[in-house]
């Protein structure tokens, strides 16, 4: 066999570099699901009746649902009844300064490379952080208050914010929606809540770091953000994980509404635990984000960079209800070694004048398996659509796969819809085009990968395309040579 | 600056260059013909250091060091290179972006420092001049979409950038119109210096009535089975390769 093929054989000697365990004190559920686990969630939360209640309706239509298995993924059957719902840190505190912080992820912050002081002071972002299911920090509160923004843990704003919540909450991802989203209903432990009033444009990106902290405990994250006419906000969610042994299941739930002329970017970099050489371990990843446009003129954007998870299923889609909405979804989605990805976006035009954007780079390396799946639907009502959809696979050596399903459905013909997908291979030959110029395999793939992402890492805040760039060439390191 | 001495070299199990020799001194240019499959690209590919090459025994000596022992890169950053026969398309990396990284590569392997931006374009427009290549081509991605003669004079403004000691032309000159063959070299022409030597692989005697090479050689089943000056091209272009295949029957 030649040489180069041995070299990308030896996929992957590249150990998950953010691999450590933070050792907090914590407060489980008892094991498995039942009526009882959300009532203790619930109770753990001082949550009024209402939310109980709503968590309840959830469970119960989720006991009546079955797990999707139309994805092109697979996996040993989930058993939910070995899963713990719930922990937080057992020491609750209020938290006004950095400096009382908890050591241990002050310390946790310093291997992921986050100084959060730095962060504060230069970026300008303020950080909440999830540690499991319990927001420990917020910082820049103040002057997001004086805006009138809110910018909280979920948990808070049901207690502070109930009436937005009510309005709010699974109006965009209903309860039954899906089958992790109806779990995620039920079982939600934390997440953020984001909420933009009118004609206010948020003056710095908000952002969380979540991190899967506890063994086997399931992350069941809500985020809901609302941007009222004409404002806008940017929102960056980061996360990396421990290395496990066993499966994690995250099922998070994102909602995002715009009013009119109203705008939400949303972006994501995305480093969960894919598992070792051999495909043991990882977090399963089965998502649900969505954003309704449903104002005139409004728009959302998804932007996600995705290098972690065993399995990841998620498809962030807009909903463009108003007139002359725009969504759009960059995406940079990559698998190596045993890593198994379904992901895409699905554009729903409803509004007259909707445009949307889809630019969907897969990158798939050692065994693993890369979909894309999209849709885009143009109701009856929708005159004039637009919808332009590039989906782009790239191989690393010759055995991974990639597979693009899109779907159209279109009944509605005054617009117009353009897709074109291209499959290119990094193989021996281009390898050693490089390598005859004086470059390395790795600096030839970072330096491949850097420009077949572009696209999608142009439309990342500074600092978080510098992270995501790092992200991929961690992610890749070793796939060749 | 390179000696190649009794080099075995096989592919898939098959030997292709069998007891091969040549030694090149600073600035010579040496041209290379001989039938297909004769094994030309084979010693072009062997020197550069492509993997699947297998030597089999054999020394090659390169500016005092063992070139057998470098893998491809490190050649490529010690000053060898190879203008490919089929240059490869690189998507999503601008020929701008390629050549940035291979400069400060090589830079780095000298100890020095990147190449300061202003530097550097001064650098790329100085070099695409040399082969008259046109600026919107350094902004795409590096050989997509391009024509057999665009690629071909991309190869050789690549050169230009990389300053080598030993540039290796693998039929540089095929699928060239005769505009194109001038300027690529022309661009040859002007890299030629008394420290920088060629190894220029073609099937054609026109190219070397531009080209003019300092020794003509003739391959011929895995090895020199004739060596002559300039009028030996022209002995080929008249009479084919007949003669030489039938001096050399017991080869094949
Ligand atoms: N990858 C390969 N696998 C098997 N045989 C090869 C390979 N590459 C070249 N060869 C064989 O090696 C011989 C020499 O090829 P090459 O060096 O390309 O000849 P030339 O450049 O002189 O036309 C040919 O018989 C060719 O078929
Ligand atoms: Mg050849």
């Amino acid at each position: 066999m030649a040489e180069n093929d041995k070299i990308i054989d030896e996929v992957v000697a590249n150990d998950y570099k953010y691999g450590f365990t933070t050792n907090i004190e914590q407060e489980f559920a008892a094991v498995g699901l039942s009526e009882d686990t959300v009532r203790f969630i619930s109770a753990k939360k001082e949550e009024p009746e209402w939310m109980l209640e709503w968590r309840l309706k959830a469970y119960k239509a989720w006991l009546k649902m079955e797990q999707p298995k139309w994805q092109n993924v697979h996996f040993p059957e989930i058993d939910f009844q070995s899963i713990i719902y719930y922990a937080a840190q057992k020491k609750k505190k209020v938290i006004n300064s950095l400096d009382d912080v908890d050591p241990e992820i002050r310390n946790t912050y310093d291997k992921l490379g986050i100084p959060i002081q730095e962060q504060k002071l230069l970026a300008g972002v303020a950080v909440d952080y999830v540690m499991d299911s319990e927001s420990v920090i917020t910082t820049f509160r103040e002057s997001l208050k004086e805006k009138g923004i809110i910018f909280c843990s979920i948990s808070e704003a049901i207690r502070v914010q109930p009436e937005l919540v009510k309005k709010y909450l699974g109006s965009v991802v209903p309860q039954r929606d899906n089958y992790y989203a109806a779990l995620n209903s039920a079982v939600f432990s934390d997440g953020s809540f984001v909420y933009i009033p009118k004609g206010v444009r948020c003056p710095m990106e908000l952002s969380t770091y979540f991190r899967i902290n506890a063994e086997n405990t399931g992350q069941f994250e809500r985020t809901l953000i609302i941007a009222d006419e004409g404002s806008y906000v940017s929102y960056l969610e980061g996360c990396t994980a421990p290395m496990r042994d066993e499966n994690q299941l995250h099922a998070a739930v994102v909602e995002l509404v715009t009013h009119d002329n109203a705008e939400i970017k949303y972006s994501t970099v995305q480093n969960w635990y894919p598992g070792d050489k051999e495909g043991k371990g990882g977090i399963y990843n089965f998502v649900t984000k969505r954003g309704i446009c449903q104002g005139k003129n409004s728009k959302i954007s998804w932007t996600q960079v995705e290098t972690g998870s065993a399995i990841t299923w998620k498809y962030p889609s807009c909903i463009l209800k108003g007139d002359n909405s725009i969504g759009e979804f960059y995406s940079v989605a990559v698998t190596n070694n045993y890593q198994q990805a379904d992901t895409g976006t699905k554009m729903i035009h409803i509004g007259k004048n909707t445009k949307s954007r889809i630019v969907s780079k897969g990158i798939s390396a050692g065994k693993s398996q890369n979909s894309y799946r999209g849709q885009v639907q143009v109701h009856r009502t929708a005159d004039n659509a637009y919808n332009s959809s590039q989906c782009d696979s790239l191989l690393i050596g010759d055995k991974c796969g990639a597979h693009t399903f899109p779907y159209l459905e279109i009944k509605n013909s005054t617009g117009k819809v353009e897709h074109e997908a291209t499959t290119s291979k990094i193989g021996e030959d281009l390898l050693f085009y490089c390598n005859q110029r004086g470059l390395t395999n790795e600096e030839a793939v970072s330096m491949i990968i850097n420009g077949y992402c572009k696209e999608v890492f142009k439309q990342l805040p500074m600092e978080f395309m510098v992270e995501a760039q790092k992200l991929l060439s961690i992610s890749l390191e070793g796939s060749v040579g | 600056m390179l000696s190649i001495k009794n080099l075995n070299v096989g592919i898939a199990e098959k030997q292709i260059l069998k007891d091969f020799n040549l030694e090149i001194k600073p600035g010579e240019i040496h041209a290379i013909m001989g039938p297909n499959g004769t094994g030309k690209s084979t010693l072009a590919s062997t020197l550069a250091g492509k993997e699947d090459y297998e030597v089999l025994s054999g020394e090659v000596t390169f500016n005092g060091k063992n070139l057998l022992e470098m893998s491809a890169d490190e050649r490529a950053r010690e000053g060898v290179f190879l203008a490919f026969q089929y240059p490869v398309e690189i998507p999503g990396v601008s020929t701008t972006n390629f050549m940035k990284a291979a400069v400060n590569a090589k830079r780095k392997h000298q100890g020095l420092e990147p190449m300061d931006a202003k530097d550097f374009l001064k650098l790329m427009r100085e070099k695409m001049a040399l082969v008259e290549m046109n600026k919107e081509f350094t902004s795409r991605s590096v050989n997509e979409g391009f024509s057999g003669g665009e690629k071909k004079r991309n190869e050789i403004f690549q050169m230009a950038m990389l300053e080598p000691t030993l540039c290796l032309l693998d039929e540089t000159d095929s699928g060239l119109d005769i505009d194109a063959l001038r300027i690529v070299a022309n661009g040859v022409n002007k890299l030629r210096d008394d420290k920088r030597s060629f190894l220029v692989i073609t099937h054609y005697q026109r190219l070397l009535n531009y080209i003019v090479p300092d020794y003509v050689h003739v391959m011929y089943g895995g090895k020199i089975v004739k060596s002559g000056g300039k009028e030996l091209a022209l002995k080929l272009e008249e009479q084919g390769y007949d003669w030489i295949k039938e001096e050399n029957s017991e080869l094949v």
